[in-house]
């Protein structure tokens, strides 16, 4: 029986006869995940390392007046969902519109009066949904439908939304402010003579949350599952107070010098004057009540150290564990494992080093960093490379394939600020030389490569 | 910035590991600075005060025992106080709902010194107890009331979070008085029929003054509505992290009556070797085990039973016996004894003898160098706690160390006596053992134990394991 995992051969023979042998269990080579090898549908999640529970699939709904942050809120959800591992799109029927209609000329569109126009918006909305139906593609099961309604009666926060993202919108692209101010007003006073918000009452039956005043207040009916409630805790722990968020490595390690991952090792003489260096940039950026946090190892609590204010402490933000290939060189990994180190090369994202982790299982035990972190106001995240990987995936949106392979060099302070829809980033490089521990994936990932070919990428070290 | 070497001014401050959990702080003067936090759960520095609010028979005990037991297992050091107990103290007799009749001058002036001296011992907890947060459990059903609550809170520093429950089925509140109220001190000595008599009185005499949670009267609270048991929720003010907690928390648990099967994976072949850790596959006993377990839970009769597993081979092993689909979740994967993995105890002592001797000072804080400690472990077990209130039927099969932890949570054990007393009652017998856990919702939250051991699954119960497990409860 070969210990692949999978059945190489056609044809596979069956003892038969008997009571039933229990059917050996292999570990597949990339994840390092237990399964019986004939592939038994007994074990319904391969990989990962959280159960997906979301077994039928969920359409979110959005409900809302114009400016209450539907897109906002569609966006970001979607991206958290994304990074936790949950395949999520939005339909955002503005744009099918865009695309319908091609050039806007004003509010009159929206005119609850105009013929036109409504069909057109219906038959966005039916395209849309046709799109949603095509989108998932399991056709057993019913779809869970969840609604997210916004209310918002403040005007400021409505103002500062319409400055924020109506008036960038391609509607307003050849108006001046005043005017696309105007008109997004007279648009929103369209809806308002129809709106007919949930009502507890009569729409006691559908499973909603209706988020009022940005949060201040939540009316949560009928959460059916693992998802919607997950989803409700996320919604429950936004805010859009203005903020941001730094994100660093620890300063130059010893192992960093030797070109040696993992381990505990402590401040090279350049990573200590590092620390230095980020005091004196966190102390010019004055900051507001800054959070900030480490890792338990030694390198990012000998980097904060250095910056004389308080810190917290967090097992999760340790460096991803290398299991048995920790404190080793790459060229020792290739020599040692080179099997490994292939299998690595081929899907990084999932690769589970032996009695290690992968980056899935990092993202998942980062999620409460996450969660944290929305909460939060400014904070300084003083961690790891691989970490780092993670948690600017979430804000930048990078994809599962991109996420290990994004740049996070040694002595960069990366300043992320929440705009608009999505994330303004910053990089500050500090001036203070640092080795370069980014290894790119190589042309030849191929078990049966050559070591050359295998350590083709690997940064220069002593 | 210059480019002329810096030398460390942190050389004032040195880091060392403190050996026991592995965690570097920062030294002065040969002392441990007092400047760094642990990744603590309840990230504000003032306490918080949780103040129950609703009719009786709402479910506000059942929440407050639950919600105690939670932030205890997290980690968050969490008291109840209960103003119903304090007035069964104070007046050891009670006679009928009269006492509660809204005109009964003596009734509420004793009401109001037991909630004071309620308060008063909340006071103590919160600030030189070490308590982090208590939960105010009583009516609190007036305006009144709870602006004197308030006021307390804020002349002591502590943040205040109330959790009310609503509810206008009678089904649910009859089964609620059935459930809890007969059993209740109050009416030791009634038949049924007056008991409830009685309590549907009691209940009448809080109705006419009950001012529920306002959306805008109380619009500068912070507080959860919970309507119809959970089907529907206010939230007002969320001010900070343990309150999301809470909420994610209150709003994950259910009533419906329903039992979770814990148990290990079947001997494994490290086992019979007395190693620690590994990840090695089962021993034909093991096997048998597995074998057991199936046809005991086939005689269960389950509905819709989940079963889940560790990523480790031999609790996959196990779960393949049962024939039945499992989930694998890599939190439950058993403790990481680090560069003990697979050691034999012998030659942890004769390798790192003050690892050992370390280890037993402290069981629960200990991390394995390169390794986890409990600590760690129920950190990492949270999600896995929250899915489980979520569910309803489930089979875990998990490893020692995890099962202690998840065990720990039901038996509601303190962090210190978390290991030690399972450890006792439970250790040698835990291998071949299910436990199964029922949760009967409406008694208080009390859970009921069932031991059996894989040599009886198929009838009895071993009584003097369950009698430990009782008196461990």
């Amino acid at each position: 029986m070969e210990a692949d995992g999978g059945c190489r051969h056609g044809l596979v023979s069956l003892t038969v006869g008997g009571p039933a042998e229990q059917k050996e269990l292999t570990q597949t080579p990339l994840l390092k995940i237990w399964v019986p090898w004939m592939g038994s549908s007994l074990n319904r999640r391969r990989g990962s390392s959280v159960p997906q529970f979301t077994n039928s699939p969920t359409m979110i709904v959005m409900v809302g007046l114009p400016a209450r942050g539907k897109t906002y809120i569609s966006k970001k959800l979607t991206r958290y969902l994304n990074w936790i591992g949950v395949p999520t799109r939005v339909f955002n029927v503005g744009q099918y519109r865009r695309e319908a209609v091609q050039t806007y000329k004003n509010f009159e569109f929206f005119r609850a009066d105009n013929e036109e126009a409504m069909a057109i918006r219906k038959a966005c909305a039916a395209a849309a949904l046709k799109d949603v139906a095509a989108y998932f593609t399991k056709e057993q099961g019913q779809v869970a439908v969840f609604f997210v309604e916004s209310m918002c009666d403040d005007p400021d926060i409505i103002a500062e939304n319409i400055q924020q993202v109506k008036l960038g919108s391609p509607d307003y692209v050849d108006r001046d402010t005043e005017e696309a101010m105007r008109d997004f007003i007279q648009r929103i006073k369209c809806y308002e003579a129809t709106y007919v918000p949930i009502d507890d009452e009569r729409d006691r039956k559908l499973s909603y949350i209706k988020i009022f005043n940005v949060g201040s207040r939540y009316l949560v009916n009928r959460v059916q599952d693992h998802i919607q409630s997950r989803i409700v805790y996320y919604l429950m722990n936004i805010h859009v107070t203005p903020r941001s968020i730094y994100l660093s490595r620890h300063g130059e390690s010893e192992l960093n010098l030797l070109g040696r991952i993992g381990g505990d090792s402590g401040l090279s003489p350049r990573g200590q004057r590092y620390a230095k260096a980020l005091a004196g940039f966190i102390e010019g950026q004055n900051i507001s009540n800054l959070k900030v946090w480490t890792s338990h190892m030694k390198r990012t609590i000998q980097t904060a150290e250095a910056l004389g204010v308080q810190y917290e402490q967090w097992k999760a933000l340790n460096e991803i564990d290398a299991g048995v290939c920790e404190e080793l060189t790459y060229e020792e990994i290739q020599e040692n494992f080179p099997e490994e180190f292939a299998l690595r090369d081929q899907d990084k994202y999932r690769y589970r080093y032996p009695k290690g982790e992968s980056y899935e299982d990092m993202v998942h035990r980062l999620e409460p960093v996450i969660m944290e972190l929305e909460r939060q106001e400014n904070v300084l995240v003083v961690c790891h490379q691989a970490v780092m990987r993670c948690l600017l995936a979430y804000f930048l949106n990078k994809p599962a394939g991109d996420l290990p392979y994004l740049r996070c060099p040694l002595h960069t302070v990366l300043k992320l600020t929440p705009v608009a829809y999505g994330c303004k980033v910053e990089t500050f490089f500090l001036n203070i030389e640092a080795v370069n521990t980014h290894r790119e994936r190589p042309t030849n990932v191929d078990i049966s490569r050559k070591p050359e070919d295998a350590l083709q990428t690997v940064p220069d070290h002593i | 910035m210059d480019s002329e070497d810096v030398i460390m001014e942190t050389g004032s401050r040195e880091l060392t590991q403190n050996p026991l959990r592995k965690i570097w702080i920062p030294y002065k003067n040969g002392l441990p600075e007092k400047h760094t936090f642990q990744r603590r759960v309840c990230m504000t520095n003032c306490p918080t005060l949780i103040v129950t609010v609703g009719l009786p028979a709402r479910g506000k005990t059942y929440i407050s025992k639950k919600l105690t037991r939670y932030l205890n297992w997290i980690g968050v050091p969490t008291k109840e106080f209960n103003v119903g107990q304090y007035r069964r103290e104070f007046l050891k007799i009670y006679k009928s709902f009269e006492f509660f009749r809204a005109d009964n001058e003596e009734g509420l002036k004793i009401r109001r010194q037991c909630a004071l001296s309620a308060l008063n011992d909340v006071r103590q907890f919160l600030t030189v107890g070490g308590g982090q947060v208590a939960v105010f459990d009583a009516t609190n059903t007036t305006r009144e009331r709870r602006g004197t609550i308030v006021k307390f809170a804020e002349q002591n520093g502590f943040k205040v979070f109330f959790v009310e429950s609503v509810c206008e089925d009678p089904e649910v509140i009859a089964a609620n008085i059935v459930q809890v109220k007969l059993g209740s001190p109050d009416y030791i000595n009634c038949n049924t029929e007056e008991a409830v008599e009685d309590f549907m009185k009691r209940i009448e005499c809080y109705e006419t003054s009950y001012q529920p949670l306002d959306e805008v009267l109380d619009r500068d609270l912070s507080y959860i509505k919970v309507m119809d048991v959970g089907r529907r929720y206010l939230v007002n003010r969320v001010l900070d992290h343990i309150q999301s907690r809470i909420v994610y928390y209150l709003m994950n648990i259910h009533i419906t009556p329903r039992s979770i099967y814990l148990c290990r994976h079947g001997e494994s072949d490290l086992n019979i070797k007395g190693r620690i850790g590994g990840d090695s596959g089962l021993s034909a006993r093991g096997k048998d085990f597995g074998k057991c377990l199936g046809k005991f839970i086939e005689e269960q009769n389950i509905k819709d039973l989940k079963v889940w597993t560790s990523q480790m081979k031999r609790t996959i092993q196990t779960a393949e016996v049962l024939g039945v689909p499992y989930e694998q979740w890599k939190v439950l994967n058993e403790i990481d004894a680090g560069v003990c993995e697979e050691m034999m105890y012998e030659e942890i002592q004769e390798s790192f003898p003050l690892e050992f001797a370390l280890r037993d000072q402290d069981k629960y804080r200990y991390r394995y160098p390169k390794g986890e400690s409990y600590e760690d472990l129920v950190q990492r077990l949270e999600p896995v706690i929250m899915e489980l209130e979520r569910q309803e039927n489930v089979l875990v099969i998990c490893h020692q160390a995890v099962m202690r932890c998840l065990l720990a949570y039901f038996l509601d054990k303190g962090a210190g006596c978390k290991v030690e007393s399972v450890c006792l009652s439970v250790d040698a017998d835990l291998t071949g053992s299910l436990v199964s856990i029922t949760g009967n919702a409406n008694i208080m939250g009390r859970i009921h134990l069932k031991v059996t051991t894989s040599f009886s699954l198929l009838s009895e119960m071993n009584p003097d394991l369950n009698s430990n497990f009782c008196s461990a409860l």
